[in-house]
């Protein structure tokens, strides 16, 4: 069928035409592309190789530009790669390259149209097939071409050479064992004087350093010499990049290799290689004094620079020399604190990670004033950097570098006001988590609550939901701190709170619950109208120090109270209150909601006859009044008055599954399922209501046990889902957790455990510099509960990539010689090189038949083996000069000089660099 | 190393992409888009790294066009600057003061001249004169290839085009009979001329 192909060559589209059609569509472009979609299908499939390659082109254009799929093209592209025309190979190299990948079928055809290729006389088609390879090699590709590979790394054409040198990388990545074949040629290479050649080389070795520098640590000697000898900056910034990784394994080496760094910093004019030693010297050489200072001389000059690039990265200069050497980020501090108002957001954010660094129990509050002064002034972004790296900062490692908690919770809550804060749901956890785990700042973790929840403004913002959420929780939680319940009562019962969504509603009436509970125990049971609502008795120390400090400065406690004292009148007014603002609610389409609001209506139903009778009765029957009434109020505030601890991370693996619950069982599923339901959206306040399950609304969690005790078939999915995470999942770990393996934040016997508290009180209180806000609350700083292994996050065990590993084991294999592997790699590499010796013996004989054929390049290499024999010998010789004159290398050395077989390493092994041990004498010399 | 090199336009239209690592299609787009809404939002005169996903972004903006690399954390951003550069420098020897225009219509001829530089997401040569020379080379060897098919199939085009015409312009079935034929037969001889080359 010869009409078609020739209308299409005559009549086809041009790449050109393609472009310019497009270009014209305003409207339609897909249509049109879909058009010439349909074109090219047709097109491709013709039997004319130049109509082919045209469409392909095409093809390739669309893929690229407009990213449609062109895998259909594949064995296309590979019958236009097989056209004797340059031009069709280019393109069809093209496609390859741009569409191949692992999983594609055609992959095994192409071997020998790139064996071809490689070994082409035509350069430019060696370099097109090398660049396919370095793009779509795999396993099978990379072994099948080492051999062809190999001999182009010895190629007399410098283009070609340079070019087998960078793809050997893509090689050694896919196939380890092809470093037995080709590490040596690669090593030859070092020793080329072509800076191009030099340049590819170094350029694999600093990537292949990258991944195990250990393995690299012979080839110092050469690497050092480049480093002098380099005129190129393209070179030495690789090479700087390899010793970066191999000064830290051999401190002899960084003795060495300091100096030359120094020098080139001294001298050179070229930014990009000033700023490579200077990371070098920071990274890697950190212990070098004066190196250290010349770099950070060299930084001062990147920092005070115009050019916002050399900024950005005297500032990240600067934090990696953070972690080691404090002192120049605070010689620096003005800049970088400057730099927190610059215009570029990334200088901003990197100056704001060094802030960060600065950051000590000592400094702590002034930086973070001069922060959340920075974070009112910015932009909405910043802003929320800023308040989101303070609370990470401050909170790590369970609140490390804070000594004055009443300062942070105070922190906490002027953050929370800030107009653009959105992290609201970290400030809510850390609320909660302080309030559990420091017992002596709960007086003040109240009094910021209480202002949150009284300014009926913050409830419109929806980013302080979570924040007044802990707010409430903590009024209720610690309302015995609290100065004025009442007001607390209809902070929390506002009718603003509509506002809420339900999940923070519901937060907020068990609060309301809690606080009444309390109004009433303070009245009826613990002596009436005017006993004022000092903290109870079990709180003594806590008196003592609410005294203390409140004589002084502020009004009394006791004052307070008095200005508000619950009378009966007021527990009248309460309950009228808490009825009028919750029978509403009773209607309430949220579960919870509606759940909760009927648990504290009930309750005062419960109560409020008795009430009011003895409110009526006061004169008459006093012993008589409430007893009821005063022996449930007891009760629940009982309940209520538990203590609540932390829960660590790790609680949930210590409780043991019960028998017949399977939780390998996959749920995948049932997400579908529930993505449209509403989970309590808060974890933290799941262990926040044990009382309530015991008491009063165990109605519903009843419910779902005699269901699960009934059936174990249930109608749904969602049900058993529910089950699951209501019945056994929290309710029964949690019970667990808090009465055996971690007792309530005040029980005395913690603090015999926490011998490292115990130790840090110590320190700080030695400490007579810790600078304090106040001065008069001058007290060490509260304990913390710490639970042992609790905040310990799980780490996960980084298993090392199997290929690298084999990988290097090679490298080790032809550096170190069989006899000299090192025991880190031994695990690795035994298995591979049995595993593949057959191979090997197989490829090696293939290799050198190659090398036969191509004389030239085998006369080099012979020329090179003797070479390198000399140096051998010469570094044999300095050895033992070496030894005579010193003797502390003594014992390693001539331990490993009599297991070498030399007559053996000079057979087989020509370029052998000796062991680890020795090399490194040698190149001190 | 470097991972892919991006070029987009100042309206977000993707002029070149070229992938070192592997990144199947829908991470391409996704890539793309991402990066675009990073680095075409930045105002001028910043400094010309974006951190993303770990990795670091180098551009630089010329005339309408952004030149990204993506590279590793510890790759130096300032020998990636001057890549781009060195890049920007061959095209315009090569297209003589290049613009966006000659991108667009040799989007073929910007990719072999960045696969000269740039080999597996290393740096390949350094020398703009040789990187020019090599490139030339190759575009005489495509050159004279198509030369010499396309002085026969030139001639034969002709023949046909003019024989089309002829068809079209009512010399066909309404037109003189015997023309018709002829053109036929034209038609025919082309057709084996083509075939046999």
């Amino acid at each position: 069928m010869s009409g078609p192909s020739l209308m299409d060559s005559l009549f086809q589209r041009t790449l050109e035409d393609l472009i310019k059609g497009l270009r014209q569509q305003l409207i339609g472009e897909q249509a049109f592309i879909s058009k010439a979609l349909e074109e090219i299908r047709k097109e491709i499939k013709s039997t004319d190789l130049s109509t082919k390659s045209t469409a392909l082109l095409k093809l390739c254009y669309l893929s690229n530009l407009h990213f449609h799929d062109m895998s259909f093209a594949a064995f296309h592209a590979l019958e236009v790669l097989s056209s004797p025309r340059f031009s069709h190979k280019k393109i069809a190299y093209h496609a390859i390259s741009l569409s191949f990948h692992d999983s594609t079928p055609v992959l095994l055809l192409i071997t020998n149209h790139l064996r071809k290729d490689l070994t082409s006389t035509n350069e430019f088609e060696v370099s097109l097939s090398l660049q396919c390879l370095s793009r779509i090699a795999n396993v099978d590709l990379a072994r099948d071409l080492t051999p062809e590979v190999f001999t182009l790394l010895s190629s007399n054409k410098l283009y070609v050479r340079k070019r087998a040198v960078a793809v050997v990388l893509r090689v050694f990545e896919k196939y380890p064992d092809s470093v037995r074949v080709c590490f040596k040629r690669l090593v030859e290479n070092l020793e080329n004087y072509d800076p191009q050649i030099l340049s590819a080389v170094v350029g694999v070795f600093s990537e292949l350093a990258c991944k195990d520098p250990r393995s690299y640590l012979p080839l110092a000697p050469e690497f050092y010499k480049i480093l002098v000898d380099s005129k190129s900056n393209w070179i030495s910034i690789k090479v700087l990049k390899i010793f970066a990784k191999l000064a830290p394994l051999e401190p002899r080496l960084s003795n060495r290799v300091v100096e030359p760094i120094c020098d080139l910093m001294r001298k050179t004019g070229a930014k990009s290689l000033l700023f490579e030693c200077v990371r070098t010297v920071v990274t890697s050489f950190s212990e070098y004094e004066s190196a250290v200072r010349l770099a950070v001389g060299k930084i001062r000059e990147f920092l005070v620079d115009e050019d916002p690039n050399l900024k950005y990265l005297g500032l990240h200069a600067l934090s990696i020399v953070a972690s080691k050497h404090l002192w120049v980020v605070s010689e620096n501090k003005e800049v970088v604190i400057k730099s927190l108002s610059d215009p570029d957001p990334n200088i901003k954010i990197e100056s704001l990670r060094l802030v960060m660094a600065m950051v000590s129990e000592h400094n702590v509050a002034e930086i973070s004033k001069v922060l959340v002064n920075y974070a009112l002034k910015s932009d909405p972004l910043f802003c929320n950097e800023i308040l989101g790296s303070i609370l990470s900062t401050c909170s790590r490692n369970v609140y490390e570098i804070i000594v004055d908690f009443d300062w942070y919770v105070s922190l906490l809550g002027e953050m929370s006001r800030i107009p653009h804060c959105q992290m609201g749901e970290e400030i809510e956890n850390q609320l909660i988590d302080i309030g559990l785990r420091v017992k002596d700042v709960r007086l003040e973790l109240v009094r910021v609550a209480r202002d949150l929840l009284i300014d009926p403004a913050l409830l419109g913002n929806s980013f302080l939901h979570r924040v007044l959420s802990a707010a409430a929780w903590v009024s209720g939680e610690y309302v015995e701190f609290s100065r004025n319940p009442l007001e607390l009562m209809e902070a929390l019962l506002q009718p603003r709170t509509s506002l809420l969504p339900p999940s923070i509603m519901a937060i907020y009436i068990q609060s309301a619950f809690k606080v009444l509970v309390f109004c009433l125990h303070t009245c009826f049971v613990r002596g009436g109208s005017t006993a004022g609502v000092s903290a109870s008795a079990s709180y003594e120390s806590f008196d003592d120090l609410s005294i203390e400090n409140g004589a002084g400065s502020t009004v009394a406690h006791g004052q307070t109270c008095t200005s508000a004292p619950i009378t009966n009148e007021s527990i009248v007014n309460l309950l009228k209150l808490v009825e009028l603002a919750l029978s509403p609610l009773l209607g309430s389409h949220d579960v919870e909601v509606q759940e909760r609001a009927r648990n504290l209506l009930g309750f005062v139903d419960l109560i409020k006859l008795e009430a009011l009778n003895s409110l009526g009765q006061e004169e008459n029957d006093s012993e008589q009044k409430g007893v009821e009434a005063t022996k449930i109020i007891r009760l629940v505030h009982d309940a209520f008055s538990k203590e609540l601890g932390p829960v660590s991370l790790s609680a949930q693996g210590k409780v043991p599954v019960p028998d017949g619950l399977t939780l390998n069982e996959n749920l995948g599923d049932l997400e579908t399922i529930c993505s449209d339901i509403e989970l309590p959206s808060s974890n933290t306040f799941s262990f926040g209501y044990p009382s309530e399950e015991k008491d009063v609304s165990s109605f519903s969690n009843l419910q779902i046990k005699e269901d699960s005790g009934q059936s174990n078939e249930s109608t749904s999915l969602l049900a058993e889902h529910r089950k699951r995470h209501g019945l056994y999942y929290l309710p029964s770990g949690k019970n667990e957790v808090i009465s055996n393996d971690y007792p309530p934040a005040n029980d005395p016997a913690l603090q015999g455990d926490n011998n490292d508290t115990a130790s840090d009180l110590v320190k700080l209180t030695a400490e007579s510099l810790v600078p304090k806000r106040k001065p008069n609350h001058s007290k060490p700083r509260p304990v913390v509960v710490k639970l042992d292994e609790a905040d310990e996050k799980p780490v996960a065990v980084k298993h090392p990539e199997s290929r690298d590993d084999s990988l290097s084991g090679a490298v080790r294999d032809i550096l170190f010689g069989s006899e000299d592997i090192l025991p880190t790699s031994s695990r690795s590499n035994l298995p591979s090189s049995n595993r593949k010796g057959k191979e090997k013996q197989h490829m090696i004989t293939q290799v050198e038949s190659k090398e036969n054929v191509v004389g030239d390049g085998n006369s080099s290499s012979r020329r090179r083996k003797d070479h390198s024999h000399g140096k051998e010998r010469r570094h044999r010789k300095k050895n033992a000069e070496e030894r005579n004159e010193t003797d502390r290398k003594e014992k390693e050395s001539s331990s490993n000089h009599p297991r070498r077989h030399k007559s053996r390493q000079r057979a087989e092994e020509p370029l052998k660099v000796p062991p680890q041990t020795s090399v490194i004498p040698d190149f001190l010399l | 190393m470097i991972h892919f090199v991006l070029l987009i336009s100042r309206q977000g239209k993707v002029r070149l992409t070229k992938w070192y690592s592997p990144y199947s299609q829908k991470e391409r787009t996704k890539v793309i888009r991402e990066l675009s809404g990073l680095i075409l939002t930045r105002g001028p005169k910043l400094c010309n790294f974006v951190e993303w996903r770990g990795l670091r972004v180098v551009y630089k903006r010329y005339a309408s066009l952004y030149f990204c690399m993506c590279i590793d954390e510890d790759d130096n951003e300032l020998e990636i600057l001057e890549i781009i550069h060195h890049y920007v420098e061959v095209l315009d020897r090569y297209f003589g003061s290049v613009c966006e225009l000659d991108l667009i219509y040799n989007f073929h001829k910007a990719y072999f001249i960045l696969d000269e530089l740039l080999i597996a997401g290393e740096l390949q040569e350094p020398s703009k004169r040789t990187v020019a020379r090599l490139v030339a080379a190759q575009d005489s060897l495509v050159e004279t290839a198509k030369e010499q098919t396309s002085s026969i199939t030139n001639i034969i085009a002709q023949v046909a085009n003019f024989t089309i015409k002829m068809l079209h312009k009512g010399y066909g079935p309404w037109g003189s009979n015997a023309l018709h034929l002829e053109s036929l037969f034209l038609v025919d001889v082309c057709t084996r001329l083509v075939d046999q080359h």
